[in-house]
């Protein structure tokens, strides 16, 4: 379980993140949704310390970061997964190097420890025979996979996924959240998906937290978001195009 | 100004951390080798061929400027010998090399940057600018000196090569002259040089590429500024260095 707990934090004049405050469950996906440009990857980046926020709490399981010291941060660091929206894996390594690579630094792990670890995750991505292929090689969905099987490859307890769906066919998205979805019940870890994808909202949104302007404007789950009588989050659902796709298909 | 110290202050900040005790030995070792492989080889071919013409050129132009009677021919080889070493191939060669590795390395970095690898290395906890640029660095500083030896003896060979096959001066003068008065000292001041222009013609690019932020077109930016600044640095660290060593 992640608490954030009254998050700020400003870029210069820009105040992005405003009184962020939230509960992700474990064996939970929740979606962080908005616009463009409303502070969704800053609210990830803070999470798992890559920016510092000015103020706020955020509890891994009781475990304040920003309160850590130097060991217990690394420690936490081995239980995060963090999937890239470009997928940022290692252009000059293989997709077995970069799934093995936070093996190598986050555990002690023997050799062959690793390598069944890395057919393992391979594997559960399905992608069992990528192993020897650079990124260049891979197309969007299977970078998206190498990703994630990199991500999840030190058994983390926290998973987190910006915009998983950027780059994809529609056909290809819902693989590969229906594959988040499925590897957070499995795991059971607490997973964080940001998206701005209406059919990624409805497919997994078990909690979805709707920002705007750096604000928590919203929060329930995909039952309640169509019935919502908000301003903003109506007009982002429409905005998607979803529900009048909907009402064409039907 | 301002700007200038801003820049400097956060070059020397990096630096302090590309410095820093690394965290895992052992995933440095096998960057530092494929480095050393990649600067190294990679720009053999281009280095021996620009030598041989430069060290041709060089013959050539002493040749037609001193075209006297009271300058013995043994002279063209002397200096041949002495501007190669001195200056031709640690300085030329960096410079070349600032524009082929330096570019290089500052695309590299900054691509890394933009498509978020560093942010990936860096919540693994690993320091992503000692792993990606210290490997980078020290190889060229160790490989950079011997492609500069490479580089000299290549240019005086194309020397040689205008005294086998051109009547401007003969073998046995060229070659008495490039023999004369040798000082290893000499040598020393160049591969010192060769050192510090390789750790300019890293570094620099390599800060260009780690704070490149936006995307391709600003990452092509980067790259240049780093030619460019290394290029200019080099250039004022030969001077600095010159006047250290040789006055
Ligand atoms: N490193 C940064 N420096 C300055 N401003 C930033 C930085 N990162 C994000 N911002 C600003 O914060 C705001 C929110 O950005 P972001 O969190 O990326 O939005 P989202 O992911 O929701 O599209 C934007 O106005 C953006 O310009
Ligand atoms: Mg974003």
């Amino acid at each position: 379980m992640i608490e954030v707990v009254g998050l700020n934090k400003s870029f210069g004049e820009n105040h992005v993140l405003k009184d962020i405050s939230a509960v992700f469950e474990t064996g939970k996906t929740s979606l962080i949704i908005g616009a463009s440009g409303s502070g969704k990857s800053t609210l990830a980046r803070c999470l798992v310390g890559l920016i510092a926020p000015e103020t706020g709490k955020m509890l891994y399981d009781g475990r304040d970061f920003l309160e850590l010291n130097n060991k217990e941060k690394k420690a936490l660091r081995k239980e995060i997964g963090f999937l890239f929206q470009g997928s940022a894996l290692f252009d000059f390594m293989t997709v077995e190097e970069n799934v093995r690579f936070p093996l190598d630094i986050l555990t002690d792990l023997s050799k062959k420890e690793k390598q069944i670890r890395v057919d393992e995750v391979l594997e559960r991505v399905e992608l069992p025979t990528a192993h020897k292929l650079f990124p260049s090689e891979l197309s969007g969905g299977m970078k998206k996979r190498v990703g994630i099987a990199r991500a999840i490859s030190p058994h983390p307890k926290y998973l987190f996924c910006d915009e998983p769906n950027s780059g994809l066919d529609p056909q290809t998205s819902i693989v590969i959240d229906n594959l988040i979805h499925d590897i957070t019940i499995e795991y059971n870890i607490t997973t964080l998906v940001i998206s701005h994808d209406m059919n990624s909202v409805m497919e997994i949104g078990e909690y979805i937290l709707f920002i705007h302007k750096g604000e928590k404007w919203w929060e329930g789950d995909n039952k309640k978001i169509l019935q919502t009588d908000n301003e903003e989050l109506l007009s982002f659902v429409n905005a998607s195009g979803f529900l009048s796709n909907k009402k064409a298909g039907s | 100004m301002a700007s200038f110290l801003f820049h400097l202050g956060q070059y020397i900040m990096l630096m302090w951390r590309v410095f820093s005790k690394p965290e895992k030995m052992s995933i440095y070792r096998k960057r530092l080798f494929d480095e050393m492989v990649s600067l190294g080889l990679a720009s053999l071919g281009i280095i021996m061929v620009i030598s041989l013409f430069m060290g041709a050129v060089i013959t050539i132009q002493t040749a037609a400027n001193i075209d006297s009677a009271f300058i013995p021919s043994y002279t063209i080889g002397f200096t041949t010998r002495q501007s190669t070493i001195l200056e031709f191939s640690p300085t030329i060669m960096a410079l070349i090399l600032a524009g082929k590795v330096g570019s290089n390395i500052a695309s590299e970095i900054g691509l890394m940057r933009v498509t978020e690898q560093i942010d990936a290395l860096e919540i693994m906890g690993v320091n992503s600018s000692a792993f990606l640029i210290l490997p980078k660095i020290i190889a060229s500083v160790i490989i950079n000196p011997f492609l500069v030896i490479i580089s000299m003896f290549v240019s005086i060979g194309g020397g040689y090569l205008i005294a086998m096959f051109t009547d401007i001066v003969s073998v046995a003068d060229y070659v008495y002259g490039i023999q004369l008065d040798f000082r290893p000292y000499h040598v020393v001041y160049a591969l010192s040089k060769a050192a510090v222009f390789a750790f300019i013609f890293t570094s620099v690019p390599a800060y260009q590429g780690y704070f490149a932020a936006g995307g391709a077109l600003e990452v092509g930016k980067a790259s240049t500024r780093g030619v460019v600044q290394s290029s200019i640095i080099i250039l004022i660290a030969n001077y600095f260095i010159t006047q250290l060593f040789l006055i």
